[in-house]
């Protein structure tokens, strides 16, 4: 089980990874959903995994640990709180920038970037 | 209490001073007095346990964790410096008040000289290392603001920057050699260190530690070759030059050299790297100044030179050269001090510095003229003043240094020659000033005699000087003694204070010193012109090109590590947690643990398959982005399966019911975005990211196993405990969040609002067009709010509303709770936004998310608070039984007050994000707009 849990975890952090590295943002947005799923996951199961041991006093014999439970509990909705400002991020660039791109603007050639480098040193 | 009370007033008086700008300078001249008046009565009672050698400590604890204590010490070392930075600072806030014009920023100028004075008696009476350094660094800065204190002037901000660059630079190597000295003696209490001598200096680290002190010495005390930086320092106010220039700031460096003597001097290595660089700069200064005509510039030089012959002295190692070396910082002082405020005079007298404009003043200022003869004759060591007896204890002591061989005559002859160039500039000084014909194109003309006040300071100095010529032993005897018997540890050797010691010697190169600099003087056209031929190096050209060559490389670095791409800082960024993680994880070494694994059954096997399947598809079809949407609904939802598969019926719910929530967002924002993510990168970096996410995957797989197959403790059973007893709920979850852990909590929904605000405020004044179509040729549907699903989500409201208040309830004892509660809430509500839509929903919410968010944050802290007026600590809860009607008898514990602010931030978080988004299109804009007229 443990092996299976942490395959699953692997599996969640490689696809989250591969999105996060791509070049727009709604790819990232849910290459990061991904990668929180994976990083809940890991969390929670500090308290190792039980069967049937719902920390609800008086409901089992054995509890499992309600710490990491409480932890994630609050991570899942600060994480949707993150994913919504970071799509909403996207967004924005998408309405200033009139592109998706995560660089704000699409592989530029050499006189944009030479405009920008100019706009840098001030020159 | 007094020495804490010395250090801290002249920052009182800074803050006070500038009050009294608006009565005029006399008025803030004689409020600025009164620190140094104070302190120096506060000091004087302790002059007789310093004078029988004792020390006086005054300590309080401030940062024991660190070694850091507000612990002030006085001996005869600091009482020396503590008099000479109070006395001439008094006498040059008095010289200021003429010096400085009505329409100047006195106040600022006033401020900052008393925040140097604190800071500077800050260095010599601290007793920690650490908070020596604090000073250290404060008169380092300013410095920095009283030599630019003319901001107008391009040379000031150019000088003063120098400054700050070489001694901030120098006090950086300091602060690392007092934090190797701490850690070798295990104290920065400076009675600790230098009771350690002999364990420092055996230590293999010595070497390393001294040379980074003295880099701080060397730096502040302008030794070679680091002495570039005191000449620019004259762009300053003339009192600041006189003040922190010559007598006080640049003694620092000698000081600690003077303070950490008994720990650190006495080796080769010690005698060699100071005594070489005293030397060095002794006589290079010596010879600058000859040529300089810029009588500020003269007398720059020859600080330099001097400073050069005190770390000389300290670095020959010898204890009586000890004894010269403090006996010079006292006789430096006042005699530099005082050319430097008659040098002020003739500016403010003249308009001009330049020695080749500035002739035959006696005519003009006789009185002047006297005093800066007085004070020049002991610069150049004209016996009968007081410059003469250090110098000719300099003499003796240049003689004793035991070189091997021919370096034997280095030192005397150094000394010598150094003697005829000062000998030559002080007679420069007085013969070009004040003789040598008449004033060429004075700005002012005629000069006359300054402000009767101004010459009362260069009086007293000068008095000074004349008064230690002539009875050293009465004037400054037991000063002296008690300066030397701290520097040295109390091992004084015998040495006497008088003006003669019969024909010897060092009288002899006296002599030798005194008309070998009149001849040099009088041949000066000779120097002049062979100096002529070498061509002089601006300094403050070759630092500035230095500095923009630095900042040139320094930009060029952070533009090609910042270029920009967002893409790329993610590359990098995983790259270096793979890299970082990599050494500590290998070391680890484990794969499974002592527990080992237990089964798999297979509905969990199936599940895991379907979310790991489900996973990779997102990644693998990521390009049509509805597709990887739907996929990832499914990895969501198996996770919410997992958390109950594994005991965690709170968190399933949970990520069941953010789960809708984040793909209505997801699926809103893909409305506006391009459905279809175009091929950008080449095959080879799509294998690259690739094998990058499989090293990041790979490395969390190991990591987990092996946690997971470790036996642990946990602090939770106390939670679980408790829970009943002390929270009054069964569900141990909900309890530690909104009792054991309510402030976390707190912090966490606090989050969770600004997110929100955030996202409402990026939004607000944006408009976005969605694309005509799905992207690939399909249109989107007419019916936007189809009948069917409008029908059956309305009467889904009060239903969904009523579980979610029976979910609330229940949460303390059974799955459920605030932040679920929310969810289930806003879920309802965001199908009703789905079906009937923005507008139409929008006027049946008769209130704005943005209260409900406050208004949860509101009962959150409230609940908190509420426990405050009780005596209790903030958050504590409290809870009780009530009988209601019908339902029987029902727990209400304070903390549920907590959950309902929980509550209702999430539903006004999550509901302001989504109609935020929701309100995007220009579409619903005017349609709302028509509606609203």
């Amino acid at each position: 089980m443990e092996l299976l849990f942490a395959l699953t975890i692997g599996v969640l952090t490689s696809s989250g990874v591969y999105l996060l590295l791509r070049a727009r943002t709604f790819p990232v947005v849910v290459g990061l959903t991904l990668l929180s799923y994976a990083v809940n996951l890991f969390l929670f199961s500090t308290g190792r995994l039980a069967t049937g041991g719902q920390p609800i006093i008086g409901s089992t014999a054995s509890y499992s640990d309600p710490l990491p439970q409480a932890l994630v509990l609050t991570a899942i909705v600060i994480g949707f709180a993150m994913t919504a400002f970071v799509v909403v991020l996207s967004l924005r660039n998408l309405a200033d920038n009139d592109d998706d791109h995560v660089d704000g603007h699409q592989g530029e050639d050499n006189e944009t970037q030479l405009t920008r480098e100019k706009e840098v040193t001030g020159k | 209490m007094s020495l804490p009370l010395v250090v801290l007033l002249p920052f009182l008086g800074a803050i006070a001073a500038p009050l009294f700008a608006q009565g005029g300078r006399t008025a803030i001249a004689i409020a600025s007095s009164v620190p140094a008046l104070i302190a120096l009565a506060a000091l004087f009672p302790h002059w007789q346990t310093l004078a029988d050698g004792g020390v006086v400590l005054h300590s309080f604890e401030w940062l024991p964790a660190l070694g850091i204590s507000l612990s002030f010490r006085l001996d005869g070392l600091s009482l020396l410096f503590a008099l000479l930075i109070l006395i001439i600072g008094l006498l040059i806030i008095l010289y200021a008040r003429y010096y400085l014009k009505a329409k100047e920023n006195v106040g600022k100028f006033y401020a900052l000289l008393l925040c140097f004075k604190g800071s500077m008696l800050g260095i010599v009476l601290s007793s920690n290392l650490l908070l020596m350094m604090i000073f250290w660094e404060l008169t380092s800065l300013t410095s920095f603001l009283l030599i630019s204190f003319w901001t107008h002037k391009q040379d000031a901000r150019r000088g003063a920057r120098m400054a700050l660059a070489v001694t901030g630079g120098g006090g950086l190597a300091l602060l690392a050699g007092i934090l190797l000295i701490g850690n070798i003696v295990g104290s920065f209490e400076l009675d600790d260190v230098l009771a350690a001598g002999d364990l420092i200096k055996a230590h293999s680290l010595y070497p390393v530690a001294l040379t980074l002190v003295l880099l701080g010495a060397f730096t502040k005390s302008a030794q070679f070759p680091f002495h570039f930086w005191l000449p620019h320092a004259m762009q300053a106010p003339t009192p600041v030059s006189a003040y922190l220039h010559s007598a006080t700031m640049v003694k620092a460096g000698v000081f600690l050299m003077a303070r950490l003597y008994p720990a650190l001097a006495g080796t080769e290595q010690w005698f060699y790297m100071v005594s070489f660089t005293g030397m060095a700069t002794l006589l290079l200064g010596a010879y600058t100044a000859m040529f300089k005509h810029d009588l500020k510039g003269l007398l720059a030089h020859s600080t330099v030179s001097h400073l050069g012959l005190i770390t000389l002295l300290f670095g020959m190692g010898t204890k009586l050269a000890a004894v010269a070396a403090v006996f010079h910082v006292i006789n430096h002082a006042t005699f530099k001090a005082s050319l430097f405020m008659a040098a002020g005079i003739i500016d403010h007298e003249t308009g001009t510095r330049d020695m080749r404009r500035i002739n035959g003043l006696w005519r003009y200022m006789p009185h002047t003229a006297t005093l800066a003869m007085v004070a020049a004759s002991s610069m150049a060591g004209v016996p009968l003043l007081n410059g003469f007896l250090s110098k000719e204890m300099f003499f003796a002591e240049s003689l004793e240094l035991n070189l091997p061989g021919l370096l034997a005559w280095l030192p005397p002859v150094i000394a010598t020659l150094a003697g005829i160039f000062a000998v030559a500039y002080s007679a420069r000084f007085i013969h070009d000033v004040f003789f040598n014909g008449k004033p060429v194109d004075l700005p002012i003309y005629p000069p006359h005699e300054p402000p009767r006040y101004m010459k009362i300071p260069v009086e007293i100095l000068a008095f000074a000087c004349i008064m230690v010529g002539i009875f050293p032993a009465v004037s400054v005897g037991p000063l002296l003694y008690a300066a030397a018997s701290a520097t040295l540890g109390g091992d004084v050797p015998e040495y006497h204070l008088t003006i003669a010691h019969g024909f010897n010697l060092p009288l002899l190169m006296s002599f030798v010193a005194f008309f070998g600099g009149l001849l040099m003087y009088s041949q000066r056209q000779r120097f002049f012109d062979f100096h002529a031929r070498f061509k002089e190096i601006d300094e403050k050209a070759v630092f500035e090109a230095v500095v923009s060559r630095v900042v040139a490389k320094a930009q060029a670095l952070t533009a090609w590590i910042e270029n920009g791409s967002l893409q790329r800082y993610a590359l990098w960024l995983v790259i270096s947690v793979v890299a970082v993680s990599f050494v500590p994880l290998a070391n680890l070494g484990i794969f499974v643990g002592e527990n080992g694994l237990s089964p798999v059954d297979w509905p969990t096997g199936l599940a895991a398959a379907v979310l790991g399947i489900c996973a990779l598809a997102t990644a693998a079809f990521h390009r049509d982005r509805f597709y990887a949407l739907i996929l990832l609904s499914v990895v969501g939802l198996v996770v919410a399966l997992a958390f109950a598969r594994f005991s965690a019926p709170d968190l399933a719910m949970t990520q069941l019911s953010v789960e809708v929530v984040t793909i209505v967002l997801l699926m809103l924002a893909l409305y506006y975005m391009p459905s279809w993510t175009p091929i950008e990168t080449t095959t080879p970096r799509r294998v690259r990211d690739v094998v990058i996410a499989l090293i990041a995957g790979g490395g969390m797989t190991l990591v987990t196993l092996a946690m997971l197959t470790q036996p642990f403790t946990s602090i939770s059973d106390f939670f679980l405990a408790n829970s009943k007893p002390g929270g009054g709920g069964t569900n141990v979850v909900n309890v530690i969040l909104v009792d054991f852990r309510g402030f976390d909590t707190l912090g966490e929904i606090t989050v969770l609002a600004i997110a929100a605000l955030g996202i409402y405020a990026m939004l607000k004044n944006t408009a976005l067009t969605p694309p005509p179509g799905d992207g690939q040729g399909h249109a989107w549907s007419r019916d936007g709010h189809p009948l069917m699903l409008k029908l059956i989500a309305r009467p889904m409201l009060p239903l969904a509303l009523m579980v979610s208040v029976y979910i609330f309830l229940r949460g303390h004892n059974l799955p459920g709770g605030g932040f679920i509660a929310g969810l289930i809430t806003s879920v309802a509500l965001i199908l009703q936004y789905i079906a009937s839509g923005m507008i139409w929903t929008q006027d049946r919410v008769r209130f704005k998310y943005h209260n409900v968010i406050g208004l949860g944050l509101l009962f959150a802290v409230i609940a908190g608070a509420g426990s405050l007026a009780f005596n209790y600590p903030f958050l504590t809860s409290t809870f009780g039984y009530i009988t209601w009607p019908v339902v029987g008898k029902f727990e209400v514990a304070s903390a549920m007050i907590f959950d309902l602010g929980v509550y209702l931030t999430v539903i006004g978080a999550t509901l302001l994000a989504l109609v935020s988004i929701g309100r995007l299109s220009p579409h619903s804009a005017i349609k709302s707009k028509k509606e609203g007229a």
